[in-house]
């Protein structure tokens, strides 16, 4: 319904989390809420990152491990760990970081292409990075990190379940 | 807000409409019955109001071919004309047409209905006229092109209207030429920018009606002076330019079709706002609490405490009853159709109606539909026995059918009777035999045998009818019930009939369960699909080779489902004598299933993992505990067949 107007000419907001000691940023247009870390309840199947399901106000919401999601080891969740939920074409989901930090004003110009190597992370979850008084931010794609990979790995796992519909 | 604005009503109308569609149907059916001729009045009110609404909604086609019908109700209404099968006949296919002409609306499309003009033709006809020409060209299209004349009033812009956007719309709807009128424009220093001095002389050409023109004026039709009119054509093929010209216009209205909605009664709403008000009352007692208690009013607090779980379930049973609607919506689709299955076979069916009162989730009603216009196509194919055959048997010559639903504890049940011949014992084991279902009919009681007539594969049907013989045969009914948490099963002696009964939950958004501990973890169990549980020793669970598990359960082998292993629970028990043994029952095959024990029961709200996540084998949903914290619903059905093919892969 909205219209994309030339926005992207002018600044766009992003929060940034950190993780492992880089810093990422997540369009806060996508950040539902942030809250601390909770248990989840684990469900089968599910790739390894997916740690489970919360409870959000009744609506059942996964939750997946931004670190494991990284293919970076699992690190303990302590008293600055949150799950910012993010919402991608009207589904609600939970990422897991070890902290935020800030929101950042960054011009679209600003954003640079991710070169193809040089950060611990798989660039297809990135959108970019740029630089924000000599620090590096991430851009990171939140459309991507549940999906698709998901489906195709679910279907990997159980190659007999011929009826298992993903919802891509 | 003129095209959106009207296109939200104008899908009320077409519901309206559809409803009084049903109306005419059922009541030219009562009429075929013998019926009131005070029927004819309300069938009169129902086409009268449909005349009316398609020509504001701008579907020109559906009034005038509606007109058309209305004249004959008319002739029928005041005693001019007999009522006959030959007349009601007509009219069901009037209401047919109709129906598929609102579906066309409803999908955007345009109302170009060859069966549309064949059966005004055939009304025309039986009124003793030619067909209306004047009708059927207004129908056809317009003249090819048109002259519009639009002056909007000074003050037309104050009232938010855009004569642009008028413009832009009339451009969809074909070619359009515009030219400025400036004779009212005044000089600069006297112009006030915030009134419209222009006026615009308009050529509309291209397949469009005098209604779409108009509708695209609707709502400044107060506020500028308009002329519509046919342009002659200039060069006369463009009289017959495509109707794709005109389906841009209205394919944007495809988009809000699919939304559904539920009618409420009065009654139900004024009941919810009591129980919220009763809510409040309580909240604002419990309130007073907040500045701290004593021993002394521990009484109250205690009362408070019953009175908010009492409103609180009152309230979910209220909540609960708005998705609650008469099975009549899906009862009243057979008077229609079992007269038009019974003629096509030659087959005199009496129908009897009862309990259409009941009432079920909106869900389950929405797909029960299918399953039983399967039992009923089936009992009057299979079922029932021609006239003669009857006769012969010594039974009236028209069969009964009757299709019943009730409320039986927290279900809902629906039966499907008919008097005719009853399963055939021998017919069935022997298709069962051929099919390999089973190795021979011996030592099976009756119940067994009607059991075969669900199992994949199967259909007695000598000769495939397009009625009910297309390979669809029982088992889809079983899984289709099956999927709505309910089963299906059939009672039968020979020479008297059948009766098929579903038993169906009362609404599928909460179930009652129990919890069972698997590790740290819990899950649901459905109440519905729990046998029994027992504890077994460690010699009771045979082991096959390839791994497989089997317990004997009543003379019966029974497959194990460990939980821990299905889901890949840590920290589970896994010896069998510690844990529990939950016999299940899905989808018409028993297991176990293997858990550490049951915590407790409880009912369940069912949320669903889709909305947010995608499916999982397995489990049909997640519910949320008291704590807080979020369990998953085991989908038994689901987690035997994926047994089954682990163990077979």
């Amino acid at each position: 319904m909205s219209e994309h107007a030339p926005s992207e000419a002018i600044q766009s907001q992003y929060l940034t989390v950190h993780l492992a000691r880089e810093e990422y940023a997540i369009d806060i247009l996508a950040v539902r809420e942030i809250r601390g870390w909770t248990a989840v309840t684990r469900i089968p199947q599910a790739p390894h990152y997916v740690l489970g399901v919360l409870n959000l106000r009744g609506a059942i919401v996964p939750v997946l491990d931004l670190r494991l999601r990284f293919g970076l080891p699992r690190e303990d969740y302590d008293a600055t760990t949150v799950t910012v939920i993010v919402t991608v074409a009207g589904r609600l989901f939970g990422v897991v970081v070890d902290g935020v930090s800030d929101v950042l004003d960054v011009a679209a110009d600003a954003v640079k292409p991710v070169p193809d190597m040089g950060t611990a992370v798989d660039t297809e979850y990135l959108k970019g990075l740029t630089a924000v008084a000599e620090r590096m931010v991430l851009l990171l794609d939140v459309d991507k990190l549940l999906q698709p990979q998901d489906a195709q790995m679910l279907e990997a796992a159980l190659p007999a379940a011929t009826d298992v519909k993903a919802v891509a | 807000m003129g095209a959106s604005g009207l296109a939200q009503f104008q899908q009320v109308f077409i519901e309206e409409s559809l409803e009084g569609l049903d109306t005419m149907e059922s009541s030219l059916l009562a009429l075929d019955g013998g019926g009131d001729a005070e029927l004819v009045h309300g069938i009169f009110r129902a086409a009268h109001s449909i005349k009316g609404g398609a020509a504001i909604f701008g579907f020109p086609e559906m009034s005038s071919f509606t007109h058309e019908a209305e004249s004959l109700l008319d002739e029928l209404r005041d005693g001019r004309r007999a009522i006959d099968g030959a007349t009601i006949e007509l009219l069901l296919r009037v209401v047919d047409c109709l129906r598929g002409m609102f579906a066309q609306a409803q999908a955007g499309q345009p109302l170009i209905d060859a069966a549309a003009d064949a059966l005004r033709g055939e009304l025309a006809a039986v009124m003793g006229r030619a067909a209306p020409a004047a009708a059927t060209m207004e129908a056809k299209g317009g003249p090819g092109a048109w002259r519009i004349g639009f002056r909007p009033h000074r003050g037309m812009l104050a009232s938010g209207n855009d004569p642009l956007r008028l413009l832009r719309e009339l451009a969809a709807l074909g070619e359009l030429d515009v030219t400025a009128e400036l004779d009212r424009l005044p000089a600069l220093e006297a112009l006030d920018p915030d009134e419209c001095h222009l006026g615009w002389r308009l050529e509309l050409r291209g397949d469009v009606k005098r209604a779409a023109i108009a509708a695209v004026f609707d709502w400044v039709e107060d506020e500028c002076d308009l002329a519509i009119e046919p342009l002659p054509p200039a060069v006369p093929a463009q009289a017959s330019v495509p109707a794709a010209a005109a389906t841009p216009a209205r394919t944007a209205r495809e988009a809000g079709a699919e939304s559904g909605s539920v009618r409420v009664s009065i009654d139900k709403i004024d009941g919810l706002i009591n129980l919220v008000g009763e809510l409040v009352i309580t909240q604002s007692m419990l309130d007073t609490f907040r500045e701290g208690a004593n021993a002394s009013r521990l009484a109250m607090l205690e009362q408070g405490l019953v009175q908010l779980a009492r409103h609180t379930r009152e309230l979910q049973e209220s909540v609960m009853g708005i998705r609650m609607l008469p099975i009549a919506s899906v009862f009243n689709r057979f008077p229609r159709m079992v007269r038009d299955i019974g003629q096509k076979l030659g087959k005199q069916v009496r129908l009897e109606l009862a309990g259409e009162h009941t009432e079920l989730d909106k869900t389950v009603l929405e797909k029960i539909g299918d399953p039983l216009v399967h039992l009923v196509r089936n009992a009057i194919d299979h079922g029932l026995e021609t006239p003669e055959r009857r006769r012969a048997a010594g039974k009236p010559e028209a069969g009964t059918l009757r299709l019943e639903a009730s409320h039986r504890g927290g279900s809902i049940v629906v039966e499907v009777v008919d008097d005719g011949a009853g399963l055939n014992r021998g017919a069935i084991v022997a298709k069962a035999v051929e099919r390999g279902l089973v190795a021979s009919g011996e030592g099976m009681d009756d119940d067994a045998v009607a059991e075969l007539i669900f199992r994949p594969g199967f259909s007695t049907a000598a000769v495939t009818t397009d009625l009910s013989g297309r390979g669809v045969g029982m088992d889809v009914v079983r899984r289709n019930v099956a999927d709505l948490g309910g089963t299906v099963t059939v009672r039968s002696a020979p020479g008297r009939g059948s009766t098929f009964t579903i038993v169906l939950p009362l609404t599928l958004a909460i179930i009652d369960g129990l919890t069972a501990a698997v590790g740290d973890e819990r899950y649901i169990v459905p109440l519905v699909s729990i046998v029994e549980s027992v504890q077994l020793d460690d010699g009771a669970i045979k082991t096959m080779p390839g791994g497989g598990e089997l317990f004997r359960f009543r003379g019966d082998y029974l497959p194990v489902v460990r939980l821990h292993e299905a889901f890949g629970c840590e920290g589970a028990v896994r010896e069998i004598p510690r844990g529990l043994m939950i016999v299940v029952e899905g989808d018409g095959s028993r297991a176990g299933l293997f858990v550490d024990g049951l915590v407790g029961q409880q009912q369940a709200v069912v949320k669903s993992l889709e909305a947010n996540y995608r499916r999982v084998q397995g489990v049909s949903g997640a519910t949320i505990l008291a704590d807080g914290s979020v369990a998953l619903i085991v989908d038994i059905p689901g987690l035997v067949r994926m047994q089954g093919r682990r163990r077979a892969a």
